[in-house]
């Protein structure tokens, strides 16, 4: 087990680098000039020129590429170019935002996918089933930012049941942080959860037909021993494997929910940071976002292991 | 080596990673004759069809087929050479390609080894339907509409679709109910003494082995144990694996069975010495110590076994 | 002349001894219901097992053994209509409701699958398996179970019991598995245990041990055994008695070692020469000419007729089970003793 656990953490760090290295490239080789955004219009050529040196800009590029690495093993990430602070405390006040809503969206999708599955399988072809299949179909259609939309104007706006805007932490409470952060969360999820009902479905339905399921009932155990531990312990594995992907596909939805809900996360933080060309946040911000993926997929590896113990031996 | 011998194997061995599948087979097959494999999981008989065929490199050892060595053959030689070697496999399911009407695959083989003109292809396919008894009208159509019988004709006349010199069949026929079995098999006999064809036939079946081959190789752990004329081994056979088997099928009525303990060992740990020693109800001090040599017990049959030392012809 | 219909009655349909008897299966027949209407599976089969004595349901693949099997298991699936009447130890259970038929399971029958590899869990361990079995349905504490089940393990020839309990099915080889197979079956003291093909996926010495370990489970708990299997020569050797069928149908039912020596029924007959057997001197083998008439098309009368080398005028009309000299055969034209 913990060769299997080395070997993912080793995984870890070409995760974490490729995009680094491609968003390097691509800030620092694309035009537009940080400096001259910074000093307006009215700033002189000379001063424009005095700032870029200041900022390690008229350097050869591998020599950026140094620094900055070199910045990261010391774990200094420079300074911001907009905030003028060091990257270090810019994006801190934006992470919990994204890991939240990450998290919560994950939590409710897997939830959701599992049980509608679930439920699906166990009804196939029944009515029940082909509703299930057919919300899901439309759930994997729909944008998320369109539902999102969607679900401010129902929810927020007509029915007043939570607010259109704005973000409570959870130090706030948790009805107040629950109200804030269930909307985004649940636009953010849908297509995955609509996504994992159908692995779901598939993969329980797979697993009802294996001999060692006949074996259960054969042995004499009840139904619901059979379902709810014999056969969802094998069939909720290819969800598992599904639950890292769709943890990657929300980091990088979570940009548009956040400025839909106004939340001030990560992703928002980010996006204003490359149009302003504020390298090192960008950088900071890629990096950080990597972390983040990265870990949670540690996470569902070790549940993986612990659900299927044939892994662990590799 | 006389003309007659189609194939000679020396000194064959194999070895993935630290798995020695094969090791030290040597043996030969006269024109005409019908060579059977018999062993148990792990005991390298599968793995002996195929590097026979060359379709996996040995790790060492001797391949002498129509007169020349394969391993000098280059690999352009070698893809001609192959018109003369075809293979039939275990699972008549697996082996035709579905997307391949029945013409298209018994013209296939001919295409690849540039053999005839179209029209004289189609011909020949129409013959070899008749010879394995299929109707005309299967030409086109498709797997899946045979029965498993079926199916492992079709695959009997594409084998024999470039007239081979020899013809390795690995299981031909054990995934078929009794009756279709025995179909195939007849089949097999008639073709063979029609066309002459040399056979390389391995298998568990003891009873089928004894039906279809001549001459019979009894392997274990990656070992030929005994070899030998069919009769010699089934009526007097000398090593205790070899007994052992036989007193193990199904069939035999001869009073109380000699029961072999205990586990095939894994072929990751092959035991010192005499590989059969952890299971031989006749295993002495010497077999742990020594690797048995091949003895030849005369009348064409041989075996390795330090028990047989006193009735050694040479 | 006169047929003699074989009833329960007969002597060939009663087991050699007066032991008891753990299972009576009575005119069962199962067919499946789907969009186009019913199909007929399996007609009218009927047989019993003693005490301690191993029944063979024999036949190739299509004939209906195995749903046979499952209807007496009480898992058959689920659009599957099965009338008759199946007697367990002296209570009717075919007319129970389904939730009170899979209690029987485990408990009352045991069931031991064909491909080890696939029929345990995969992902638990066997000890978990084994007690979940134990525990549910003897009611015993997770302590005591793990010592029963480690028992067990040890009763069926696996070593270091204690430590296999602990691991997973992928760890163990082949015969070791359905050795623990063989463990969960009998773990609740079931009167009847049923094996679908136990050794077909076995090496040759493996099959020889297992068979052995069967035999002698049977002996010593004095198990009520149903052995399906394709393979005549096994039945000689295993079984006391044996039920051959052919598409749906039961066509010879008696003695295993009377069937296997000189079938009555040209089916029968016609496997045996279709197998190479030992010591088999012949230049080629008998089959039986045709295929097996798929579930459906079966064909009016006899079933077996046009396959059949003494099909004959009486054969459009399908012959009842009746007695013939040392079997029950379903013919009108059986064969004599040593034709």
């Amino acid at each position: 087990m913990l060769r299997y656990l080395l070997k993912r953490f080793l995984l870890i760090l070409p995760t974490i680098f490729v995009p680094l290295i491609i968003v390097f490239l691509l800030l620092r080789l694309s035009p537009g000039d940080p400096a001259g955004m910074m000093l307006g219009d009215q700033a002189t050529p000379e001063q424009i020129e005095a700032l870029r040196t200041q900022l390690g800009l008229n350097e050869p590029i591998w020599v950026q590429f140094a620094i900055w690495l070199k910045g990261i093993l010391t774990l200094d990430l420079g300074n911001s170019i907009f905030f003028r602070e060091p990257v270090m405390e810019v994006i801190p006040r934006y992470v919990s935002v994204t890991v939240l809503l990450t998290i919560v969206a994950l939590i409710l999708a897997v939830a959701i996918g599992i049980t509608m599955g679930l439920i699906s399988a166990m009804h196939r072809n029944k009515p029940i089933d082909r509703g299930v299949v057919a919300m899901a179909v439309l759930g994997i259609s729909l944008p998320e930012f369109w539902f999102a939309l969607l679900l401010i104007f129902v929810f927020a706006v007509t029915l007043r049941w939570f607010p259109v805007a704005g973000y409570n932490p959870p130090s706030a409470g948790l009805i107040a942080f629950g109200a804030t952060i269930l909307l985004p969360a649940i636009a953010l999820g849908v297509r995955q959860s609509a996504l994992m009902t159908r692995m779901m479905r598939s993969s329980m339905l797979d697993v009802l037909n294996e001999p060692y399921i006949t074996t259960a009932r054969a042995q004499g155990l009840p139904e619901r021993k059979v379902i709810g531990s014999y056969a969802m312990r094998t069939a909720a594995i290819p969800v598992v494997t599904v639950a890292g992907l769709a943890a990657g596909y929300m980091l990088g939805g979570a940009v548009a929910i956040e400025i839909i809900f106004a939340l001030p996360g990560l992703g928002r933080m980010l996006v204003e940071a490359v149009s302003r060309r504020d390298y090192p946040l960008v950088e900071g911000g890629v990096l950080t976002i990597s972390l983040i993926l990265a870990v949670l997929n540690l996470v569902i590896d070790v549940i993986y292991a612990i659900l299927d113990p044939r892994i662990r031996y590799q | 080596m006389t003309d007659d011998t189609i194939l000679s194997v020396s000194g064959l061995s194999k070895n993935f990673k630290a798995v020695k599948a094969v090791r030290d087979v040597s043996f030969s097959i006269r024109r005409g004759k019908t060579f059977g494999l018999v062993g148990e999981s792990g005991s390298g008989k599968s793995t002996t069809a195929r590097l026979v065929l060359r379709l996996i490199e040995p790790t060492s050892g001797s391949i002498r087929f129509r007169g020349r060595e394969l391993a000098n053959f280059s690999p352009a030689e070698l893809r001609a050479e192959r018109r003369h070697m075809q293979m039939i496999f275990q699972d008549p399911y697996g082996s035709l390609n579905p997307r391949m009407s029945v013409r298209e695959t018994l013209i296939e083989p001919q295409l690849v080894h540039g053999i005839g003109t179209p029209a004289e292809r189609i011909q020949t396919a129409e013959l070899l339907l008749a010879e394995v008894s299929l109707p005309r009208a299967a030409l086109d159509r498709h797997p899946h509409e045979f029965s498993g019988g079926q199916r492992q004709r079709i695959a009997i006349a594409r084998a024999l679709a470039t007239n081979p010199e020899l013809i390795v069949a690995d299981e031909p026929v054990s995934a078929l109910d009794v009756s279709v079995q025995a179909q195939v098999l007849n089949l097999m006999r008639d073709l063979q003494d029609r066309h002459r064809t040399t056979m390389l036939f391995i298998s568990h079946d003891l009873r089928v082995v004894q039906f279809m081959c001549d001459e019979i190789a009894v392997m274990y752990l990656g070992e030929v144990v005994e070899q030998g004329p069919r009769d010699r081994i089934y009526y007097s056979a000398a090593h205790p694996y070899t007994q052992a088997l036989l007193a193990s099928a199904t069939g035999k009525r001869d009073g109380k069975r000699a029961r072999l303990k205990g586990e095939i060992p894994s072929a990751h740990a092959v035991p010192s010495g005499c590989a059969f020693r952890t299971r031989c109800p006749h295993a002495f001090e010497r077999c742990a110590l020594e690797k048995p040599a091949i003895r030849d017990l005369g009348l064409g049959q041989k075996a390795a076994c330090h028990l047989l030392d006193g009735q050694a012809v040479s | 002349m006169t047929v003699r219909t074989a009833s329960d009655s007969t002597p060939t349909a009663q087991p050699a001894s007066a032991r008891e008897l753990v299972l009576e299966v009575r005119d069962l027949s199962v067919s499946l219901r789907n969009a186009d209407g019913l199909l007929p599976i399996v007609t009218d089969v009927s047989f019993s097992i003693a005490k301690g004595e191993a029944v063979a349901l024999a036949g190739e693949s299509g004939c209906g053994k195995s749903i046979t099997a499952s209807a007496i298991m009480g898992i058959a699936p689920d659009n599957a209509e099965i009338s008759g009447t199946i007697i367990l130890n002296g209570a009717a259970i075919s007319g129970l409701p389904h939730r009170e038929r899979r209690k029987l399971c485990g408990r009352h029958m045991g069931f031991i699958f064909q491909e080890p590899m696939t029929a345990l869990h995969p992902t638990l361990t066997v000890g978990r398996q084994m007690t979940d079995t134990l525990r549910h349905n003897l009611g015993l504490s997770h302590a005591a179970a793990t010592d029963r089940a480690a028992e067990l393990l040890d009763r069926v020839g696996i070593p270091r019991a204690r430590e296999i309990l602990k691991g997973y099915v992928h760890e163990l080889s082949g015969g070791m598995r359905q050795r623990v197979m063989i463990a969960l079956a009998i773990s609740c003291g079931p009167s009847l245990v049923i094996a679908d093909e136990p050794t077909t996926a076995l090496d040759v010495t493996i099959q020889a041990q297992v068979l052995d370990l069967l035999d002698e489970m049977r002996r010593e708990f004095e198990l009520a055994m149903l052995f399906i299997t394709h393979d005549l020569e096994l039945v000689g050797d295993f079984c006391d008695r044996a039920v051959v069928m052919y598409a749906g149908d039961v066509v010879e039912r008696g003695r295993a070692a009377d069937i296997v020596r000189s079938p009555a029924h040209p089916y029968a007959r016609g496997l045996i020469d279709a197998m190479p057997r030992h010591g088999d001197q012949r230049a080629r083998l008998t089959p039986i000419p045709g295929t097996v008439p798929p579930v459906g098309h079966w064909p009016q009368g006899c079933r077996f007729a046009p396959r059949c080398s003494r099909a004959g005028k009486k054969c459009t009309v399908r012959p009842p089970l009746a007695v013939h000299i040392r079997s029950d055969v379903r013919c009108w034209y059986p064969l004599k003793v040593g034709q």
